[in-house]
């Protein structure tokens, strides 16, 4: 009995899906990825110098500029040119954030804004939050039965 | 220099998203939210400080860092009201960037129309 | 009326009396471009939201189609229209103006030759006098309701297809036309466990050969009895998987095999692998291929419109996809005794 395609479908057409270049896919990312962060240590450095915010707190103002601008680039269509070509490259940074929040509540202001941009602002970042919130109670709560129990 | 190494360890970071992406098919939401969790676990060994010294922006802007935030905050509660301060200062120091991701991605859909 | 196994062929002489097509700037840039009837150069196509806009397609494609005939909405006997949409909106929507009876279905990418299979049968069988087949589709909100919101910037993989912002609407009786419709054969459900929403060409493949098999099976027909066989959107990747599924059945298409999403779009148009949407096969069959039947380029042709019927909740719940082809033969009239 003659081995036929539709017997193990799912490995057969293998050979027939393009494998992504790997190696042109994780220059692209490290490059925009990279270019994203220096960007943000130059705004960092313009909080700590320019108005003199101590160098704990300069963080803060610093993501949220980097929001505003991934918000801004969300909003002028450009956000999502660039998520194809990065990838990774501008997911990881907060601005992917950012970019998941803006472009759900932007795609949903036809349905209003209390049901519509206010309801699906989280559909895509509610994740994040979730397990983020999650993950920091779990470690918390063991590094304080740790930090207890070892007084 | 500083600029450099931002550079390069932020870049890292994301080669590290890139391959979850390309090769486990995960997507964008699995990657982002397990640098979460990954974030959360590295401040828990006191790592990630130290990661945050060295790199900078490199360390502070991916998404990881948002997990470490998170666990900070957690800490720095609970060293001051002991177990419930978990709850009370989880988003002490993430505050800044949730709220104004909030605020601003709400001002984008109310000025903007997306274009497709 | 002739039934053999899923075939229907029609024992009257069914025709095409006319077509309309709208679609949207991608489209109108492409390959095709100077065929489609109506082109809109913005995606919103001059309304303030994406169902808005996919709304207004069909409804030109409609307006087009009937002017086209010379007929007025109460001259037609049945609306058979269908979408990607939840609830079918757009077709339903549309619908509410025309106040025509309305069969509504669903079959995803298939439902160009679903709809026009049924209509076709209404016809054949004397319960209809005239009936008008539409389907649509649109980039936005099939993104918005399958995949992501149209701004994210989620990498998407070369397997992708980019669906078609296009409607297309035929207008079929019993009078007389230069384009007959012969036979139809109604595709089975064919899951073979594929589970990337990212990469459908590959899931529709086999739906698309078993119709083309059984078809030729039913009709007792070779591939030499057809000029063209058409896909609807089985892409890049599909297109070889299907020619060599169907290699291994004795069926050889390869030089007869074009597939509409290909045909849609240039390389160049960063469309990753190709076209897909109802509106696909809807607009490319509805211009191109009817003008190639209409200049003699091509006497006979078997258009096969894919479908994949997944839902996002389905693809969360780790199912797999399954899919469905249906095939309608489209013939010249002047040709002769069909047989």
């Amino acid at each position: 009995m003659t081995n036929k395609m539709k017997d193990d479908y799912s490995n057969q057409i293998k050979q027939y899906q393009p494998k992504p270049n790997y190696i042109w896919n994780c220059t692209k990312a490290f490059v925009v990825g990279g270019t994203i962060c220096t960007i943000g240590q130059v705004i960092n450095n313009m909080y700590i110098y320019v108005f003199h915010f101590s160098e704990e707190n300069a963080g803060n103002p610093t993501v949220a500029t980097l929001i505003l601008i991934s918000a801004l680039l969300t909003g002028f269509g450009i956000y999502d040119r660039l998520g194809q070509f990065a990838g990774a490259g501008s997911a990881v940074p907060v601005t992917g954030f950012a970019n998941s929040m803006t472009s759900a509540a932007l795609e949903h202001k036809s349905e209003g804004f209390v049901l519509g941009v206010a309801t699906n602002m989280f559909k895509l970042a509610g994740s994040v939050i979730v397990f983020g919130v999650v993950a920091a109670y779990l470690v918390g709560i063991i590094r304080y039965i740790v930090s207890v129990s070892l007084s | 220099m500083e600029y450099v190494i931002a550079f390069i360890a932020g870049g890292c970071i994301c080669i590290i998203g890139q391959l979850l992406l390309d090769i486990f098919k995960l997507t964008p939401a699995h990657v982002m939210s397990s640098f979460v969790v990954i974030g959360a676990i590295l401040d828990g060994f006191g790592i990630y400080d130290r990661f945050i010294e060295f790199a900078g922006a490199g360390a502070t802007v991916p998404i990881t860092s948002f997990g470490h935030s998170l666990l900070h905050g957690a800490m720095k509660g609970a060293d001051e009201h002991g177990f419930i301060g978990i709850g009370m200062g989880v988003f002490e120091l993430t505050s800044a960037g949730i709220s104004s991701a909030i605020v601003f991605a709400f001002l984008v859909a109310v000025f903007f129309r997306p274009k497709g | 009326m002739g039934l053999m196994g899923g075939t229907w062929t029609f024992e009257n002489r069914i025709y095409v009396n006319s077509s309309g097509t709208a679609v949207g700037p991608k489209e109108a840039e492409g390959p095709l471009g100077q065929t489609f009837d109506i082109s809109h150069e913005d995606l919103h196509c001059g309304e303030d939201n994406w169902e808005l806009a996919e709304r207004r397609l069909m409804e030109q494609a409609i307006d087009q189609c009937l002017t086209k005939s010379n007929l007025q909405t109460d001259q037609v006997d049945f609306f058979i229209a269908g979408d990607l949409l939840n609830q079918n909106v757009t077709s339903n929507y549309v619908a509410r103006h025309l106040q025509i009876p309305t069969i509504c279905m669903f079959g995803a990418c298939s439902t160009s030759m679903e709809t026009v299979a049924i209509g076709s049968q209404l016809v054949d069988s004397g319960f209809a006098n005239k009936i008008v087949a539409a389907t649509s589709s649109h980039n936005a909100t099939a993104e918005r309701q399958f995949r992501y919101p149209t701004e994210y910037g989620g990498q998407k993989p070369d397997t992708a297809t980019a669906t078609v912002t296009g409607a297309g609407a035929v207008l079929i009786s019993q009078e007389y036309s230069d384009i007959v419709i012969t036979s139809a054969t109604i595709g089975k459900v064919v899951d073979y466990g594929l589970k990337d929403p990212f990469d459908m060409g590959s899931a529709m493949a086999p739906a698309a050969a078993d119709t083309i098999q059984r078809h030729l099976q039913d009709l007792n027909r070779t591939t030499n009895d057809y000029d063209m066989f058409i896909t609807g959107d089985l892409s890049g990747i599909g297109s070889p998987i299907l020619k060599d599924l169907l290699k291994e059945e004795g069926i050889d298409i390869d030089e007869k095999h074009f597939d509409c999403g290909l045909m849609i779009y240039r390389p160049d148009q960063n469309v990753f692998a190709g076209g897909s949407g109802c509106a696909c096969s809807a607009v490319v069959t509805f211009s191109h291929i009817f003008n190639m039947l209409r200049s003699k380029e091509v006497d006979r042709v078997f258009v096969v419109a894919t479908g994949a019927l997944l839902s996002p909740t389905m693809i969360q719940q780790k199912e797999s996809i399954p899919t469905i082809a249906h095939g309608v033969v489209f013939e010249r009239a002047e040709r002769g005794v069909h047989h």
